[in-house]
């Protein structure tokens, strides 16, 4: 569906992008995750037409946005990290104006705004001036914009940035069911955490290069060196103590404040925790719950990008 | 260029939501009315007479006419100068841009909703206008050619100002770019055409030959008021006509230029208002 072969773009000697190639498939959900700057915004911005590379295409299911640009323009749902409503019109008359910009009928408008409204959670706030809704919604009704003539490819710039939790959650909500609907989507952020939980596939930008790409499992594994694990434990913990510690991969064992638990990091592949998890309890340790930690994906994160510097 | 055109239904359905515009039609009334009952009164009060004459009628339309044309001078870049690059400043316009529109809807599109307030400000003058038929000495001619000049004229300003909104990505900036132009074509010109003919004038002084100016007949065929004044009183043209020693009538002219000037700035607005992807640098 989507293809970028050796995308680069120059300001002066700076390199915005560089050399940037990425394929990705029908109905993905990719998250592109970089720092401010790093490349995403570029890349979007190539994406959605509104930016001239100095060299390298872009294939949106086969048509070369340089090449055709206005069949491109059909194809694509785009939300920049930063926009602004028009005053003075409301909700539906917003959605209408774009529906109407991308040549929809009129009749064919009229079924539809319910019905992304609904799809956004903003039916009650139909007949609202846009400019006087919250940011969340504005992001929301953003999103119901882009989906006006039923694109393909969806490309979201940061769409939960500057929103309240609250607001996030409902974002990612809306998310999930655009990934049902089988659209490939793009969406970015500078925040890890937020991108795995939705996403098939991760792609890690620093100063315009792709450091890494692939699931978010593997990314994981390919780019951390350990994970954390809690063990929760029944009964005297000196057999688990024993036990976890004449493994290969394990180290930093502690006992955690609970006092009925163990902590450690494990350096092994996926394979071989389960396998781990296997023999413990092979060997009569009573675990009554083995958790992986997610938290470290940041400091991963951060250890990418500086290991790129 | 579609009939149904969005971004002008937008754009007219936002200006006539909005306060500002009927604030706007509302002191243009009011600067025409003061005038033309200014006009009244003062006349009469001068001549010593209870009646108003045909001749002083026409003196009226004449000035009436520049005065509009003056108000009207000054609006255009105000309606026209921000269309773009405000959208730009709201961080509306990438989002535009990414829709199925061409780029020649977008531009005309903003320039008629511009055009569109500015016929409605003159339409609602028209009844102010209508005084000057209750006293007779203008002709339906008369008017329909003033107004048919005006039309030109702000169109050509309005496509310089759609030009520069879409160029410069500051409003403030492409405003005093507009008023800039406007400025320069209205009074600048004038100054021009004058230093054209001493110089010509000048030229051939005691020679005996008549001096030809054709830089000269171009300023003075380009300025505005030059051209009301032409096309109002015939002897404003002869009188240019024998300063310059050029016989093309200037409304011909004015047209060509004026005509010209917004087909090249609609051109440039349209080619300039999108990325060019295919570009390679």
């Amino acid at each position: 569906m989507i293809e970028i072969k050796g995308l680069t773009k120059k300001y002066g000697t700076f390199h915005a992008l560089d050399n940037l190639n990425l394929t990705l498939g029908e109905g993905t959900v990719f998250g592109f995750v970089g720092a401010n700057g790093a490349g995403k915004s570029t890349t979007f911005l190539i994406m959605a037409t509104l930016l001239q590379p100095t060299s390298g295409d872009v294939f949106i299911d086969g048509v070369n946005v340089r090449q055709n640009p206005a069949a491109v323009r059909k194809m694509i749902g785009y939300m920049p990290d930063f926009f602004g409503v028009y005053d003075q019109l409301k909700a539906d008359e917003y959605l209408d104006f774009y529906g109407a910009s991308y040549g929809i009928p009129e009749a064919e408008r009229k079924v539809l705004i319910p019905q992304l409204l609904e799809l956004v959670n903003l039916s009650h706030k139909r007949y609202d001036y846009v400019d006087l809704l919250s940011r969340g919604m504005k992001q929301r009704l953003c999103l119901a914009r882009c989906l006006i003539h039923d694109p393909k490819v969806l490309i979201l710039d940061e769409p939960a940035s500057g929103l309240d939790p609250r607001a996030r959650v409902e974002m990612r909500d809306i998310l999930k069911t655009l990934k049902q609907m089988g659209k490939t989507i793009l969406i970015s952020s500078h925040i890890l955490l937020e991108l795995a939980e939705m996403c098939d596939e991760i792609g890690v930008i620093d100063n315009g290069r792709l450091i890494a790409h692939g699931s978010v499992a593997a990314i994981q594994d390919k780019l951390r060196g350990e994970r954390v694990i809690t063990v929760r434990l029944v009964g005297p913990l000196e057999k688990a103590i024993a036990f976890f510690e004449e493994e290969p991969f394990v180290a930093n064992l502690e006992k955690t404040d609970a006092e009925d638990g163990l902590t450690f990091t494990y350096k092994g592949t996926a394979e071989e925790q389960v396998s781990l998890l296997k023999r413990a309890i092979l060997n009569d340790v009573l675990i009554l719950s083995f958790m992986e930690h997610m938290t470290d994906l940041e400091d991963v994160f951060m250890a990418i990008t500086k290991g790129a510097e | 260029m579609k009939l149904n055109n969005p971004v002008l239904f937008k754009e007219l359905k936002l200006r006539f939501r909005s306060v500002k515009s009927f604030n706007g039609i509302l002191f243009y009334l009011i600067a025409m009315c003061i005038f033309v009952f200014g006009f009244i009164f003062t006349t009469m009060n001068i001549t010593g007479v209870s009646y108003f004459r045909p001749s002083e009628s026409f003196i009226l339309f004449t000035l009436l006419a520049f005065i509009q044309l003056g108000l009207v001078l000054f609006i255009t870049p105000g309606l026209t100068a921000g269309t773009i690059s405000s959208e730009r400043e709201k961080q509306t316009l990438p989002i535009l841009l990414t829709t199925s529109q061409s780029s020649l809807q977008i531009i005309t599109g903003k320039l008629m909703a511009s055009i569109a307030f500015l016929l409605l400000l003159i339409v609602a003058g028209l009844p102010i206008y209508s005084l000057v038929f209750l006293f007779g000495g203008i002709s339906p001619m008369d008017f329909a050619r003033v107004f048919l000049f005006l039309f030109v004229t702000v169109l050509a300003i309005g496509s310089v100002g759609v030009l520069f909104s879409t160029l410069i990505r500051r409003t403030v900036v492409s405003m005093i770019a507009t008023y800039g132009t406007m400025l320069f074509l209205s009074i600048v010109t004038g100054f021009l055409f004058l230093i054209a003919i001493q110089m010509s004038a000048y030229s051939y002084f005691g020679t005996g030959a008549s001096s030809s100016s054709i830089v000269g007949y171009f300023w003075a065929a380009i300025n505005p008021a030059v051209l009301f004044a032409s096309i109002l009183s015939p002897e404003v043209g002869n009188g240019i006509a024998e300063m310059t020693q050029v016989e093309f009538p200037i409304w011909v002219s004015y047209l060509l230029f004026y005509l010209s000037l917004t087909v090249l700035s609609l051109v440039v607005a349209i080619k300039r208002l999108r990325v060019n992807m295919k570009r390679t640098k």
